[in-house]
């Protein structure tokens, strides 16, 4: 039976066009587009071209606001790093504790040496509190970076209104937009945010490539010096196959925005409440009112999450889990706890992530997979009697340490 | 996805001996949901022979830690308790025809399960003596409290000390950032990282200019006592170093036991000649007792 991947906010395919725009790229196309001969011209219009879609996608004033960069990770860190730099007499910043680990390792690393970081918290729901963020805004900020979509939950923060609040204090303000771009629609010009991160291969364009978007006067400092490339301010020979790859992926992903928050939305909502009628015990994390169409983060109280993935991954299905197991680390996901899930849950969240590429059938068949699964792990748990918890599990299992 | 071994993979497809046990006269539970692995494990142990006569077990935890209690049911079953209490977490990782280092805590977890319901069974009280940091060096597998641990029952104020009391970081060195992140939370600070001053400072007019001279003996008493304090760190990897003579400048030492003829013998006659600089406060060669038989 074919595999079906629903593991979408890790990685997407290329989308087949993709594949096709980039292939001249490594052969005829080689060159490089400094050159002044006619094999570096071509590759230089084709830049130029695949620049302008990555601004019609993200809404940008001017072509001249994307910089290529390698991934996001690259994006996050030129941003953080370029308004420290840029303000040397500022030496805070503001982010969330629910940051994907490209922020929040950084931001720990700049602890170190000296800034002040603060770390909104986020409640049940995975949402900050405004006013406490309001009360944080002062001149001695640097920077501002929230993500615009959690990557685990896919809850969606308010950062156009978080920019704003952001501009009045006259503080800098960024977003890690990996998870939004290409999901929801984002007008970057009618916005106040001054940087934007995004990744490629979240959007079924190849994995290597992210741009980093730059507003039009924003003060900024590169993370690589070197040539001219990126008007400065990314020095490197540009990653060409893959800037054009993600030129037509962003044109793709403008013209099937209406069906990820239709189609899509309807395929994860028909998954989760498929699942949720099947399983006890289970609930959906996060603010399911206001949150990425494609995701659904569930979590299966009193089993572990990678042995649901390896069950799953049997049947053929590939998803994800917060879950500690899968990451080498003993605690489970930070975003989990940082909600206040229980333990005995946060361990057992599993990640559907949808994409265009999916279809009802395949929805139909994990619903089906997935009940004997939970049952069978169930039937395993010290935590679990007969068709429920045992009673009091907290109190019924009490483990020697911990 | 992790790298599971078939064996592994076939125990947590199939495990053995799972659910309640009816009956049970010993039972351990182990493990912290907080980590995400628990364990119950279920004993039936005949009175007279006390000879396991069943075993099951209950675990919440992820692929591995259910394959290792499958396994560690199937190693104790028919076995006696004395005997059972020589299985080791390595046994139990053999069994499974290995573990990936950031899961060895599973095999563990199932020797402490077995340990607690022999307590139980016994009217014994187990206590856990074991703690669990964030794995650090994947080479050796060793976490951050064994190395918090160790730098601290030893004074350890160096990586490269670190290294020789733990192995952590000897291996493919990507660890070294994390180990002297270990070393600053513990110690307040990474000694050894300090600019060295380019000349010597200024001396007061009525400072004696050089350091009072040592004679033969206490020189030689000197470089006895530094070896003496370097001994127990090669004793631990099962080596040993002694003095065989000094001849101005030049001290021939002999390596013996695991050090001998080891890959690392010039590092360890390195760190031995350092040593002896610092103590003496001159500049020393450290040589083996082989370049005596040349001179």
């Amino acid at each position: 039976m074919k595999p079906i991947y629903m593991d979408n906010n890790a990685t997407t395919a290329c989308d087949p066009a993709v594949v096709e725009a980039m292939l001249p790229f490594f052969t005829e196309q080689f060159g490089n587009a400094s050159s002044i001969h006619s094999f570096g011209a071509q590759v230089g219009k084709a830049l130029k071209d695949a620049r302008i879609k990555v601004q019609n996608l993200l809404g940008a004033a001017h072509d001249s606001e994307i910089v290529f960069t390698s991934c996001g990770t690259e994006s996050d860190s030129t941003a953080i790093l370029s308004a420290l730099k840029a303000q040397p007499e500022r030496r805070t910043l503001i982010t969330t504790v629910v940051e994907h680990p490209a922020i929040l390792a950084l931001c720990d690393q700049l602890e170190k040496e000296g800034y002040v970081v603060h770390k909104l918290p986020v409640n049940k729901k995975g949402r900050v509190d405004l006013d406490e963020y309001k009360s944080l805004l002062s001149e001695r900020v640097a920077l501002v970076s929230v993500m615009w979509a959690n990557n685990e939950t896919g809850t969606l923060f308010p950062v156009e209104e978080m920019a704003e609040m952001a501009h009045e204090k006259g503080v800098m303000f960024h977003t890690d937009a990996v998870q939004a771009v290409g999901k929801v629609p984002i007008d970057l010009k009618t916005t106040k945010i001054d940087m934007l991160s995004l990744s490629g291969h979240k959007l079924h364009a190849p994995k290597g490539i992210g741009v980093l978007y730059v507003r039009r006067n924003t003060r900024f400092r590169p993370l690589l010096r070197g040539g001219h490339q990126e008007r400065g301010r990314r020095a490197g020979t540009e990653n060409s196959a893959s800037i054009v790859g993600l030129g037509v992926a962003s044109e793709l992903a403008l013209q099937h925005m209406e069906t990820e928050n239709t189609t899509v939305k309807r395929l994860r909502d028909r998954l989760e409440r498929g699942i949720l009628a099947r399983v006890n015990n289970a609930f959906v994390n996060g603010d399911t009112l206001y949150r990425l169409p494609n995701t659904a983060s569930i979590a299966f109280e009193y089993v572990e999450g990678e042995g649901i993935l390896l069950l799953l991954n049997k049947m053929g299905i590939a998803a994800s889990s917060g879950s500690a197991c899968t990451s080498g680390s003993l605690e489970p996901s930070h975003v989990m706890r940082a909600m206040g899930i229980p333990y005995t849950a946060a361990h057992g969240t599993i990640r559907f992530s949808l994409s265009r590429y999916n279809t009802e059938e395949e929805v139909d068949r994990v619903i089906a997979a997935v009940p004997s699964i939970i049952a069978q792990l169930r039937k395993l748990s010290p935590y679990w009697s007969g068709d429920g918890p045992v009673t009091n599990p907290e109190q019924a299992f009490q483990p020697e340490y911990a | 996805m992790w790298d599971y071994s078939e064996k592994v993979r076939e125990h947590f497809f199939n495990p053995k001996n799972s659910g309640p046990l009816e009956n049970a006269n010993g039972v351990g539970d182990v493990g912290s949901i907080k980590c995400g692995d628990a364990l119950r494990l279920m004993l039936q142990v005949n009175p007279e022979t006390e000879i396991i006569e069943a075993a099951q077990f209950q675990t919440f935890g992820c692929g591995s830690a259910i394959a290792s209690s499958s396994a560690l049911t199937e190693i104790i079953k028919g076995k006696t308790l004395d005997e059972a209490l020589k299985v080791s977490n390595q046994d139990i990782a053999d069994y499974l025809d290995g573990l990936p280092p950031e899961k060895m805590h599973c095999s563990v977890m199932g020797r402490e399960a077995l340990q607690a319901a022999v307590a139980n069974y016994r009217g014994e009280v187990w206590s856990d003596d074991h703690e669990e940091g964030d794995l650090v060096c994947k080479c050796f597998a060793i976490d951050a409290v064994m190395i918090e641990d160790t730098i601290r029952a030893n004074g350890l104020k160096t990586r490269e000390e670190v290294t020789n009391y733990t192995k952590a970081g000897g291996g493919c060195s990507a660890c070294h950032e994390k180990i002297e992140d270990v070393l600053i939370a513990v110690n307040g600070r990474l000694y050894g990282s300090e600019p060295k001053p380019r000349k010597a400072p200024a001396r007061l007019p009525n400072e004696s200019p050089v350091k009072p001279k040592l004679t033969n003996y206490q020189r030689i008493r000197k470089i006895e006592d530094t070896l003496e304090a370097i001994r127990p760190m090669l004793q631990r990897d099962h080596g040993d170093v002694t003095l065989v003579e000094v001849d101005g400048k030049k001290i021939y030492v002999a390596l013996s036991g695991a050090c001998q003829g080891c890959s690392m013998e010039a590092a360890t006659l390195g760190g031995i000649q350092q040593k002896l600089i610092e103590a003496l406060g001159e500049l020393v060669q450290v040589l083996p007792v082989a370049a005596l038989a040349h001179t």
